[in-house]
C-alpha cells in the first residue's frame, strides 16, 4: 500500500484541533455570503414536507474549486482554473423522486426550486421534518484543505518539468511526455428532512502522466499516475512523481515488444491493486441497492448464496485515510463504512444510499454519492477490493501451464442485467510452464460477474490498492473511486487477442 | 439575436474589455445556457421529474503567447473580473507557445447561416409523462417475457451558444434536443437481458413516435434472450450502424490535430493515402438545416464548411483547429470543438438483410463493450454481443464473446455498406461488412 506514513501522522497530529471543522467551514464558504441560516434550510424544507405525500427531501450545497496544469513538449501550454456552485433540491414521495437545481445560492432561487420539485406528488400522507441532528459522526480521513493553494505556482510547473525531464532521460526513444495535474477542493453541506445536518471538505489531487517511444518506426504509449485526497506535497515525498515517469517509460518501453496476445479461453493470474477493476465491474456495480431493489441486476435476490469461492471477502470501504474513493461522510450525510460485499464466498450486502435503503428496509451503507448538485445521488461504490489470501504471488504464477499474466488494465464496463462484463488489459505477459515469458499487446477479458469469482482458484497474500486515479461512471455521473486486490488466479476466462 | 441571446453578447464584451484591461494582449470567451425538462416513468408511474437549468461562462486569454483560462457560472461583473484575473495568473506562468493564439481573424464567421437548430417543444410535465407512460407500457406489453423495466424517459432541452473573441467577432445560435427512450427487461428461464431504443431530434415532430420506441426497445431486448457464446474462430463481422459509427469515431480521433502533432496516432502522415476501399467516401456536412451535429461555427469562431474527409477511399484531409494546424504546419478545417455530421457512403448501398445475405455465415453485432482501442496502433479488442447468421439469416443471439483486429486492416478491409444509416448521430454510417477478424470466446 502506498500512502505514506508522513502524511498518517499528520493527520492525528491535527485531527483535534480541525473536529467538526468541515460544517463551520461549510457554513462560511456556502451560506453567509448568501445570508442564508439555518432557520432558512428548516423553513424551505418544511414547505416542502407539507406538501401531501412527500415523505423525504433534501437540500445539497455545494461550492468547488478546481485548477489543472498540463505539460506537452517539454512545456507546460495550459491551466485553468474554475468555481462551481450551486444547490440541488429533491422531494421524494416512496419511489418518486423531483429535484431541481440553482446555480444561485440564495433563498430565493432554494424556494423557487423547492416549489417545483413539489410537483412530484399529490396525495398521501404530510411528512414532517425532523429537528436537526448535527452531525459529528464523521471519519477524520484528510485534512479539509484547498490543494490549490498547497504549491505555488512556480512549484506546480517545477513539478510538471521535473516529471517530464525524467522520463527523457531515461531514455532516448522517449519522443513524447504529456504530463496533468488537477487539484481540487469540494465543499458540500446536506440538509435533510430526516435531521440530517451534514457538511464535508474533499481535497483531491490527481498527476497523470503519458508518454510516447518510439523505435524502428514502432510507437507505443505507456501511462502511469496517482493521487488521493491530499497536498500537492504528496507528488514531492518520496518522488513520486517521478516514480510515474518510471513507470510510464518502463511501460511504453515494454509495449515496444510485445507480441499479439492470445484469443480464447486460458487461465488467467491477475497482478495486484488496480487490476481490481475486475471487482469493480464484476461484483460493485451489480450490487449497488437501486439494480437490487428494481430487480434488474444479475445479483438480486441472492443474498446468503454462494456467488464466489470460498477464498474470496470482497468489500467495499469509504474509510481509507486519504484515498481517493474515501468520504468523511456521503452526499446524504451518512458517515461511510466498510461494507462486507462478499465473506468467504457468500454475497452479504448491497451498497445502499438512503432512498434505496429505505425502500428495501435495511439501513444505508454510506454510498450516497452525486457528482455534483445539479445531479441526483446514487448508491456507489468507494474503494472497493477484495481481502489477502494464503499464497504468494510466485506459487500462483508457477501453477500455470499456459495461461496469462495481466498486471495492467485500462478501464471496464459492465451489463448489470446480463452480468457480462470486459476489462481491458494495457501490460500482460504470456505464462508459459509456470514462469513469465513474453509480454504481449493489450486485451479484452471478457466474463461473466455472478459466475466469474466462483472460479477463482488462489488469492494471492499481497493486497495493494491502486494508486488513486479511478473514475467511475454511472447514469452519466462521474465519481472518484478506488479498487484493489491481492494477486489472484482464475480458472478459464475469456481473453479477446488475435492470436490463435 | 434574442433578448436574452443580446444579453449574454453583452457580458461576453464585458469579459474581453475586462481581459484587455487586466494586460490580455487577445481573448475569447464562450457562453453556454441551457434548461431542460425530464421525465421518466417505470412500472407504470412516474419515478423521477427533473428540471435542469445550467449555465456557464469559459475565457481563455492570451498574454503575448502565453495562455491561460478559466470557468465561473456567475455572470455579475465581479465573478466575470475574478475569473478574468484567475485566467491572467495563470498565463503569467504557462510557457510561451509559439503555436498559440486565436484563430485567424479572416477565417471568422462573419457572416453565418440560420441552420435551423431551434424547435421549442412546449412540453410540460405532465404531457412529458404521458408520452413516457405510454412508451413504457406498449414495451412492457409487447410480450409476455418482458418482465422488469428500467423506465422510460421524455426530455427536451433548449439552450444558447454564444461565442466572441478579441478580433471583434461575436456570434451565437439557439438550439433545442428532444428524446424518448425506453429500456426494458426479458426473461427467459433463469436468465435476465435488458436493451433499450430511443429517438432524439432538433424538432420534436420529427421523433419517432413513443409507441415505436417502446416497441423496438422490447423488440432489441426479447432478440437477445437465451444469448450463447462462440467457438473462438475467424469469421466475417457485419457492424450494425449502432456500433459501426463508433469505429468511424476511431477514425476521427486519428485523424485529429491532437492526436497527429502528439504522434498519438495510427494514421500518421496519412493525408492522401489510400485507407479505405476505392468505392467508399465519407462527407462532413455541417450545415444540414435541423441535424443534430450542425454548427455554423466551431468553438473558436471558425466558419464551418462542407468537404469531402475521405473521397474513393483517400483521405483528403485532418480534422483540425487552429492550434494543431500551425502545429502541423497547416491551416484549421473549423474542426476545434469536434466533426459536424459525417456522412458515409458507398458507390452501392444495400439493406442490412442483403448484407447478411452476401455475409453468409458470420457474426452481426449489435452491441460493443469496453475500451479496447490501442490508438496508438490501432490495436482492437472489444466485449461484442449480437447475432450469429448462417445461410444469410440470424440464428441465434450470442454474447460473451470478444472481436478483435487492427484498425488500419478493418478499414481497408470493408466489404460493403448499408443504406440503414443512425441519423439519430453526428457520425452517420449504415451497416458495414468486414472480412475475417478474431472472434474469441469458449
Amino acid at each position: 500500500m502506498s500512502g505514506g506514513i508522513f502524511l498518517v501522522l499528520i493527520i492525528e497530529s491535527f485531527s483535534d484541533y480541525f473536529m467538526n471543522s468541515e460544517i463551520e467551514i461549510a457554513k462560511q464558504l456556502i451560506f453567509s455570503p448568501a445570508g442564508l441560516g439555518e432557520s432558512d434550510l428548516s423553513n424551505v424544507l418544511n414547505h416542502l414536507m407539507t406538501q401531501r405525500g412527500v415523505d423525504n427531501a433534501d437540500l445539497y450545497f455545494e461550492v468547488s474549486r478546481y485548477e489543472s496544469w498540463s505539460l506537452e513538449d517539454s512545456i507546460v501550454k495550459d491551466g485553468t482554473f474554475g468555481i462551481e456552485k450551486g444547490v440541488g433540491v429533491r422531494a421524494m414521495s416512496g419511489e418518486k423522486t423531483g429535484f431541481a437545481y440553482s446555480d444561485e445560492i440564495t433563498l430565493p432561487a432554494l424556494e423557487q426550486a423547492a416549489k417545483t420539485v413539489r410537483a412530484i406528488s399529490r396525495q398521501g400522507q404530510q411528512g414532517r421534518l425532523n429537528a436537526w441532528v448535527s452531525n459529528g459522526a464523521g471519519h477524520d480521513l484528510y485534512l479539509p484543505i484547498d490543494p490549490v493553494s498547497t504549491l505555488n505556482e512556480r512549484e506546480k510547473i517545477r513539478l510538471l518539468e521535473s516529471v517530464d525531464s525524467e522520463a527523457r532521460r531515461l531514455d532516448t526513444r522517449i519522443q513524447q511526455v504529456m504530463v496533468s495535474l488537477v487539484g481540487t477542493q469540494e465543499v458540500m453541506l446536506v440538509a435533510a428532512s430526516d435531521g440530517t445536518l451534514a457538511a464535508d471538505v474533499r481535497p483531491l489531487v490527481r498527476m497523470s502522466v503519458s508518454v510516447v517511444a518510439e523505435q524502428d518506426g514502432r510507437r507505443e504509449q505507456g501511462s502511469s499516475g496517482g493521487g488521493g485526497r491530499v497536498a500537492y506535497g504528496y507528488f514531492l515525498d518520496n518522488d513520486r512523481a517521478l516514480g510515474f515517469a518510471r513507470e510510464a517509460v518502463r511501460q511504453a518501453l515494454l509495449n515496444l515488444e510485445a507480441v499479439e496476445a492470445p484469443a480464447g479461453t486460458m487461465d488467467v493470474v491477475l497482478g495486484p491493486g488496480w487490476p481490481g477493476v475486475l471487482l469493480h465491474e464484476a461484483i460493485g456495480h451489480g450490487l449497488e441497492g437501486d439494480f437490487n431493489r428494481k430487480g434488474s441486476s444479475a445479483f438480486a435476490g441472492r443474498i446468503g448464496e454462494k456467488v464466489a469461492s470460498p477464498l474470496c471477502t470482497v468489500v467495499d470501504d469509504g474509510t481509507l485515510a486519504e484515498r481517493r474513493g474515501s468520504l468523511r461522510v456521503d452526499d446524504e450525510g451518512v458517515p461511510t463504512q466498510c461494507t462486507t460485499l462478499i465473506e468467504n464466498g457468500i454475497l452479504k450486502g448491497y451498497l445502499q444510499d438512503k432512498m434505496n435503503a429505505r425502500l428495501m428496509g435495511v439501513a444505508p451503507t454510506g454510498n450516497g454519492r452525486r457528482e455534483s448538485y445539479a445531479h441526483l445521488p446514487l448508491p456507489r461504490m468507494t474503494n472497493t477490493y477484495m481481502l489477502p489470501g494464503p499464497h504468494t504471488p510466485e506459487e500462483i504464477i508457477a501453477s500455470i501451464d499456459k495461461g496469462l499474466y495481466a498486471v495492467n488494465f485500462g478501464g471496464g464496463q459492465v451489463d448489470i442485467t446480463s452480468g457480462k462484463f470486459v476489462f481491458s488489459a494495457s501490460e500482460a505477459y504470456l505464462i508459459e510452464g509456470g514462469k513469465v515469458t513474453r509480454p504481449v499487446k493489450g486485451a479484452t477479458l471478457i466474463g461473466n460477474g455472478p459466475d466469474v469469482l466462483t472460479r477463482v482458484s488462489m488469492v494471492g497474500n499481497d493486497l495493494e490498492l491502486d494508486e488513486g486515479v479511478g473514475t467511475c461512471g454511472k447514469e452519466g455521473q462521474s465519481v472518484p473511486v478506488g479498487v484493489g486486490q491481492p494477486t489472484l488466479r482464475i480458472d478459464g476466462l475469456t481473453i479477446g487477442g488475435t492470436s490463435m | 439575436m434574442n433578448e436574452s441571446q443580446t444579453q449574454y453578447l453583452d457580458v461576453i464584451d464585458n469579459a474581453l474589455t475586462e481581459a484587455k484591461k487586466q494586460g490580455a494582449s487577445a481573448a475569447e470567451v464562450a457562453i453556454g445556457v441551457e434548461t431542460g425538462l425530464s421525465v421518466t416513468a417505470r412500472l407504470g408511474d412516474v419515478e423521477t421529474l427533473e428540471y435542469n437549468h445550467d449555465k456557464g461562462l469559459g475565457i481563455t486569454v492570451f498574454m503575448g503567447q502565453q495562455k491561460g483560462s478559466s470557468s465561473t457560472s456567475d455572470f455579475s461583473p465581479s465573478a466575470i473580473r475574478e475569473a478574468v484575473a484567475a485566467a491572467c495568473s495563470i498565463a503569467k506562468y504557462t510557457a510561451e507557445d509559439v503555436y498559440s493564439g486565436l484563430a485567424d481573424k479572416a477565417l471568422m464567421a462573419w457572416d453565418y447561416p440560420d441552420l435551423a437548430l431551434n424547435y421549442i417543444w412546449e412540453l410540460d410535465s405532465e404531457h412529458a409523462l404521458e408520452l413516457a407512460l405510454e412508451c413504457e407500457q406498449v414495451a412492457r406489453q409487447y410480450d409476455k417475457r418482458i418482465t422488469n423495466s428500467e423506465g422510460a424517459s421524455v426530455a427536451s432541452h433548449s439552450g444558447v451558444h454564444i461565442y466572441g473573441n478579441s478580433h471583434g467577432f461575436a456570434g451565437g445560435y439557439p438550439t433545442t434536443r428532444h428524446s424518448i427512450s425506453c429500456s426494458v427487461i426479458g426473461q427467459d428461464g433463469d436468465t435476465m437481458q435488458r436493451d433499450y431504443w430511443y429517438t432524439a431530434a432538433r424538432n420534436h415532430e420529427a421523433l419517432d413516435s413513443a409507441k415505436s420506441v417502446g416497441e423496438k426497445a422490447a423488440q432489441r431486448t426479447l432478440a437477445r434472450l437465451n444469448g450463447r457464446r462462440l467457438p473462438t474462430q475467424q469469421a466475417p463481422v457485419l457492424f450494425a450502424p449502432e456500433t459501426a459509427s463508433g469505429l468511424l469515431g476511431h477514425f476521427t480521433r486519428a485523424i485529429s490535430g491532437g492526436s497527429l502533432y502528439r504522434k498519438t496516432s495510427f494514421l500518421l502522415d496519412s493525408l492522401n493515402q489510400q485507407l479505405f476501399p476505392d468505392w467508399f467516401h465519407i462527407e462532413e456536412q455541417p450545415h444540414l438545416k435541423g441535424a443534430l451535429g450542425s454548427a455554423p461555427f466551431d468553438s473558436e469562431g471558425v466558419i464551418t464548411q462542407a468537404r469531402d474527409l475521405v473521397k474513393k477511399g483517400v483521405l483528403l484531409g485532418y480534422i483540425l483547429s487552429s492550434y494543431s494546424a500551425r502545429r502541423l504546419g497547416m491551416q484549421t478545417t473549423g474542426n476545434a470543438g469536434g466533426t459536424h455530421n459525417l456522412i458515409a457512403s458507398g458507390n452501392e448501398m444495400k439493406s442490412q438483410a442483403e448484407l447478411l445475405k452476401m455475409m453468409d455465415k458470420g457474426l452481426l453485432v449489435t452491441e460493443l463493450m469496453g475500451q479496447g482501442v490501442n490508438h496508438i496502433t490501432g490495436d482492437y479488442s472489444r466485449g461484442a454481443a449480437g447475432f450469429w447468421v448462417e445461410n444469410g439469416e440470424i440464428q441465434f443471439p450470442v454474447e460473451e464473446i470478444t472481436i478483435a483486429g487492427n484498425l488500419r486492416d478493418m478499414f481497408r478491409n470493408i466489404q460493403m455498406i448499408g443504406n440503414d444509416a443512425d441519423r439519430r448521430r453526428n457520425i452517420q454510417i449504415g451497416s458495414i461488412l468486414l472480412d475475417n477478424m478474431a472472434i474469441a470466446g469458449q
